[in-house]
């Protein structure tokens, strides 16, 4: 079992999840965060003050999923949010030692999907 | 001899002119990072609450009370003589009581005016005393002064319609001082403080826009022309500023921003309050338009140069709209628009814009020095800003134990 957390743009959120939802990758967890990377950020100016190297909107996903469907969500989600700039965001991919359901109690891999 | 017309215009420009406090409190609490709204929001509605006792216990007598001296007297403490039988001197047509609460409505928001320059580091007990002592001590000696019966400004010929010096120029000084002496915020440095939510300061700008129609058509104190001509230059003034700053910052900047043109808007109500009973439009356009320009220049270039504090720019906004204001009065004054008035510079009349000057002067050099003095006695008596941990915590929390926005639910 593997979990995927996924660091992309807010605004390619819709084309992500339809590229999930492709795959049959139905379960994500879906946050708002703040960061960045090598982006630089659009300046923002108030009365004249400028803004810069401001912490970005980022969305921030997590998917839990059995090997077999590592691949096929990994290039979901590179699909879905490529444009080829800086920004686009990352993925990282951790093991998962378990995983409950809690409404039944199974454990494992059955419990994911 | 009432005019029931004249009083119920009054009675509604009175109510007009108190929605401007917490229209203040919605652009104001907008402007500062989230942990601090409430701060802001209770400054100004405790305002409300205070200077509301103040003035019909003793603010309104030492305002009003016909007299010489550097204060109007006590002969009207407590609303004592202050009934419904009109006091001609300042208004004819409606019940004493009514020029007294529609007065009050500008001893309110006058030192709410202040507030964006302490704003987000200002001890609330300190704020409490320092309000109270700057509205009896400064607001209430240049009130009577400029609009008082035996007010030596008054006596002068000084043109002030609705309170360019006595609210705005005067308020605005006192930010500046309190900025100066109360320094920076923590990390502001490292860290440009954004606005937390823009829409409020829409809002508040939208609110205080509405509200300045009492402010300055309800100063004639009566439903007449010159209200109307008061109405009609307020919000010509207006447009035209939040269309110039608009402007101003596509050329500086490369975008213009809604926080501009709010801006802008409220440094055109500023400038043309003392000049509304007595300049027509065209003159409206030019006070409008320019004043965007130097508030713009105050707050971009000024500001960050000399590196005082002012958080929300009550002073670039305030005192620069209301200094233009005053002077242009003195430019654009015309007996044709208000034969009580006088005529300016360019109606031939030079001496009005060294009058206008002076009195100008005169508010900047009072309030700069008591305001000083003031600040300074709280300082020593309670202490006036908060602990860096407390300001670092926001002052929703370390102020007042709660907080505008929750995490969950």
């Amino acid at each position: 079992m593997k979990l995927i957390i996924a660091i992309i743009q807010p605004s390619k959120l819709e084309e992500v999840k339809e590229e999930l939802y492709r795959q049959e990758v139905n379960l994500i967890t879906v946050s708002e965060v703040m960061g960045h990377g090598r982006q630089k950020g659009i300046t923002e100016i108030y009365r004249g003050a400028k803004e810069t190297g401001n912490l970005l909107r980022k969305i921030r996903l997590e998917i839990a999923v059995n090997e077999d469907f590592l691949e096929p969500t990994i290039k979901a989600i590179v699909k879905g949010a490529k444009t080829g700039e800086t920004g686009d965001g990352k993925i990282f991919v951790l093991d998962l030692k378990e995983c409950i359901r809690i409404r039944t109690e199974e454990r494992g891999g059955v419990a994911i999907g | 001899m009432i005019n029931s017309g004249d009083t119920a215009w009054v009675l509604i420009s009175s109510a007009l002119v108190l929605l401007m406090t917490p229209g203040l409190a919605f652009f104001y609490g907008g402007m500062v990072r989230k942990k601090n709204i409430l701060s802001v929001l209770m400054q100004c509605f405790i305002i409300m609450c205070v200077l509301s006792l103040q003035w019909v216990l003793f603010g309104y007598s030492l305002s009003f009370a016909p007299n010489q001296g550097f204060w109007g007297g006590f002969n009207w403490v407590g609303l004592k003589n202050v009934g419904f039988t009109p006091y001609p001197d300042y208004a004819a047509t409606i019940p004493h009581q009514a020029f007294m609460i529609f007065q009050a409505m500008f001893a309110i928001i006058t030192p709410a005016l202040i507030i964006g320059a302490f704003a987000e580091r200002m001890k609330f007990s300190a704020f409490l005393l320092f309000t109270l002592l700057w509205a009896t001590f400064v607001y209430d000696p240049l009130c009577h002064w400029v609009w008082g019966m035996g007010g030596w400004l008054r006596n002068l010929g000084a043109l002030d319609f609705a309170g360019g010096t006595v609210v705005h120029i005067n308020a605005g000084i006192a930010a500046l001082v309190t900025a100066l002496i109360l320094g920076k915020r923590v990390n502001l440095d490292k860290n440009v403080p954004t606005p937390h939510n823009m829409p409020f300061v829409v809002l508040g700008t939208g609110l205080l826009w509405f509200g300045w129609f009492g402010f300055n058509a309800g100063s004639a104190l009566a439903a007449n022309g010159l209200a109307v001509n008061a109405f009609v230059v307020t919000n010509t003034a207006a447009a035209a500023a939040g269309l110039s700053w608009a402007f101003v910052e596509w050329i500086h900047n490369g975008k213009p921003t809604i926080f501009g043109v709010c801006s802008g808007a409220v440094a055109g109500l500023v400038a043309i309050t003392p000049a509304a009973g007595f300049v027509s439009v065209i003159p409206a356009i030019i006070i409008g338009l320019l004043v965007s320009v130097f508030s713009f220049i105050a707050v971009t270039v000024i500001k960050p140069k000399l590196g005082y504090d002012d958080s929300l720019d009550a002073f670039g906004v305030h005192c620069v709209g209301g200094i233009w204001g005053a002077l242009a009065t003195g430019l654009f004054a015309s007996k044709l628009v208000n034969p009580a008035g006088a005529d300016g510079l360019f109606f031939g009349n030079p001496k009005q814009l060294i009058i206008q000057a002076a009195a100008v002067l005169v508010t900047i050099g009072y309030t700069f020095i008591v305001t000083l003095v003031i600040y300074k006695l709280v300082d020593l008596l309670i202490g006036v800003r908060v602990k860096k941990e407390e300001e670092l915590i926001g002052l929703d929390l370390t102020q007042h134990h709660e907080r505008a926005y929750t995490v969950l639910e």
